[in-house]
């Protein structure tokens, strides 16, 4: 792009716009702009069957083998005395670090002001959403009767017992079903001024009556946006402390324990620094190819893809120092316990396969963000941002079966093997997963319209003035 | 907007035009729509401040003050517990369920306060009637102004949109008997 702009006589929303790369490529009208981004909610075709059909019949098949371990009984799982958590917890930390990087990217980057945000944060709300209903799935399940799940939650039965507060499962209780309903709200709340787009651009009488319906009426009044543009910040503001909540609550439920290798104050933001990392991986995991699905290059730009790789980069990097910080105290703390675990069992039991490739990947991965190279190149993306999933799959599996499978005493230690039903659960919550987020594509504005159209107003209406004035000297490109 | 004039506008810039216009000529009940914000709309039509911080506040009060003394009561009162001699009053174990009881009613007070200002939900309103109106959230910019100002002049309020650029001016119009629209 062969374009000069002095960016001294630019307003300040214009140059953090355009810094190279810019933030939007397009300058096509609104209404071509709407219309585009509306499409894949208004047509269907025979690849979005088969993609139903392919995450469908996974979901199916999950269902089913819930289904058969409700019945049978978690008995049919690898779990064991002392190994208790295993594949069922792993996976849900797994999955619940995977939502932060959409509330990460939709609140704490709106605080901040981040404009680049704009075309992607629908998206990565949306697999927040996701994710959590996944995650949620796993402690239900692990309780082995869940349909005693609402237990957990302070309401007065006749019993009268309640909740502990003293434990951390209630308050992980908590912490989700609160992260769940404002991660919800932020992302409803987001989506109004679009599902109203898509009201009045529905080409059927019964697309146009649900959109309205869930549109609420809405048109674009300036009163409302003004209301609408504070409750978003707000909810913003608000969600910001509770992302980092969330895996510190989650963590507390292996921090506040006896068992080395859980036992540690470093693990608040050790989970927190890799929940956003792991989040942002699966953000690129999904944006890289729906990217080039739908042709949004001039939308999800390069911009987009530099700015989450070097997020990836400060996360790891933090990340990589808690590993460090957590080896260097088990050695300084003096607990031979703790020493034995993190050193000794880690890296030479019959888990070091699995912690020596957390420790390579999540090492390379992120660092390979350093060259430009890499951050720019969506292949190159998409294949780390796999790894890491893996990787970060991986560090929790070796975290909680790894810390479990030794404690104190030698005599009570016993090994974790994974059945076909562990694998199967995990395999079908992936389908699962994919099956929502494809529902979501196909008939949600997956791109936030308006402030796309409003990123577009402020660099249409300075590049207007610019060449009224004559500061820019444009090139055609 | 219940009743009134509604002008639209191919651009934000001369829908700026307009509100400007109108309020040099002294009115004021008006209202703009717009596919997305504008900053400068939204000053000139000097809309007054938006309280929805203030709910949200009352909110977050709320469910800290409830979350707190609800753990407080159950564990401490209801069904007192102890656990290895702790005190009832478990400050810092009663923090983590506290914080999200805060952030769930203050997003909540913040939701509701902003349906509640907006008037939303309302699927059907007089405004949906307006010809060329379901563009309003596409790619066209409306001003409207209220018939109930005192200032409301319709010939000079056509006269002053239509130089302002206004594409078309019309009456919202107005369906009697519907109760929707009541």
């Amino acid at each position: 792009m062969a374009e000069t702009i002095d960016l001294r006589h630019v307003s300040p929303e214009y140059a953090k716009a355009v810094d190279e790369p810019s933030i939007l490529l397009t300058r096509a009208p609104e209404g071509e702009l709407t219309a585009r981004l509306l499409a894949p909610a208004f047509q269907g075709g025979p690849s979005w069957k088969l993609a139903f059909l392919i995450t469908g019949g996974g979901t199916l098949f999950a269902w089913t083998v819930i289904l058969y371990s409700v019945l049978a009984g978690i008995g049919t799982w690898g779990n064991n005395m002392p190994v208790a958590w295993a594949f069922a917890i792993t996976n849900f930390v797994w999955w619940i670090g995977i939502g932060h990087a959409g509330t990460f990217i939709s609140a704490v980057l709106l605080i901040l002001e981040q404009t680049w945000r704009n075309s992607i944060n629908r998206f990565a709300e949306a697999m927040t959403i996701f994710a959590v209903i996944q995650a949620a799935i796993y402690p239900a399940l692990h309780l082995g009767r869940p349909w005693f799940a609402y237990w957990i939650l302070p309401y007065p039965s006749t019993m009268g017992v309640w909740p502990n507060y003293r434990s951390a499962l209630p308050w992980d209780a908590a912490a989700i079903s609160t992260y769940f309903t404002v991660s919800l709200l932020f992302w409803y709340m987001g989506m109004l001024p679009d599902l109203a787009s898509a009201r009045d651009a529905a080409p059927t009488l019964l697309k146009r009556r649900l959109y309205g319906i869930f549109a609420m009426g809405w048109r674009g009044s300036s009163r409302n946006w003004r209301h609408y543009q504070i409750t978003c910040l707000l909810l913003g503001a608000l969600a910001t402390p509770l992302v980092l909540s969330v895996h510190s609550v989650v963590s507390f439920d292996f921090a506040i324990t006896q068992l080395p290798g859980w036992h540690s104050t470093i693990f608040p933001p050790y989970f927190v620094a890799g929940a956003i990392y792991s989040g942002f991986a699966m953000v690129l995991t999904l944006m890289i190819p729906v990217r080039r699905i739908f042709r949004l290059h001039d939308i999800i730009t390069t911009r987009h893809l530099e700015a989450m790789a070097k997020m990836i980069l400060v996360t790891g990097s933090v990340l990589y120092y808690t590993y460090a910080v957590e080896t260097f105290i088990s050695w300084y703390s003096g607990n031979e316990y703790e020493f034995y675990q993190i050193v000794v069992w880690r890296l030479s039991g019959p888990f070091a396969w699995a912690v020596w490739t957390v420790y390579v990947l999540n090492f390379v991965c992120p660092n390979l963000m350093w060259f430009k190279r890499v951050r720019t190149s969506p292949i190159w993306l998409f294949v780390i941002s796999i790894l890491i999933n893996v990787a970060m799959w991986l560090e929790r599996f070796e975290l909680i079966v790894a810390s479990l499978a030794s404690d104190f005493l030698p005599s009570s230690w016993r090994n974790f093997t994974p059945t076909f039903i562990d694998g199967s659960i995990f395999l079908g919550t992936i389908c699962f997963f994919l099956f929502l987020f494809l529902l979501f594509l196909r008939f949600v504005p997956f791109i936030s319209i308006s402030e796309t159209k409003e990123i577009r107003h402020i660099l249409v209406s300075e590049e207007e003035r610019l060449e009224r004035s004559g500061h820019a000297r444009r090139t055609d490109r | 907007m219940r009743a009134g004039l509604i002008a639209e506008y191919e651009s934000p810039e001369l829908l700026l035009e307009g509100v400007l216009a109108m309020r040099r000529s002294g009115f004021v009940q008006m209202d703009a729509y717009t596919p997305y914000p504008i900053h400068g709309v939204v000053e000139a039509l000097q809309l007054p401040r938006s309280r929805v911080p203030l709910y949200c506040l009352l909110g977050g009060i709320a469910g800290g003050t409830y979350g707190y003394l609800i753990q407080y009561w159950m564990n401490g009162f209801s069904y007192a517990l102890n656990v290895g001699g702790r005190p009832l009053g478990s400050v810092p174990a009663f923090i983590p369920a506290t914080f999200e009881a805060t952030v769930l009613f203050a997003a909540f007070g913040a939701v509701l306060a902003f349906f509640g200002f907006s008037g939303l939900p309302e699927i059907a309103s007089p405004v949906f009637g307006v010809e060329g109106f379901e563009r309003a959230t596409i790619d066209r910019y409306f001003l409207a102004l209220d018939a109930s100002d005192p200032a409301f002049d319709p010939d000079e309020a056509r006269r002053i949109l239509g130089d302002a650029g206004a594409v078309r001016v019309s009456w919202i119009p107005q369906d009697e008997g519907s109760e929707v629209h009541a």
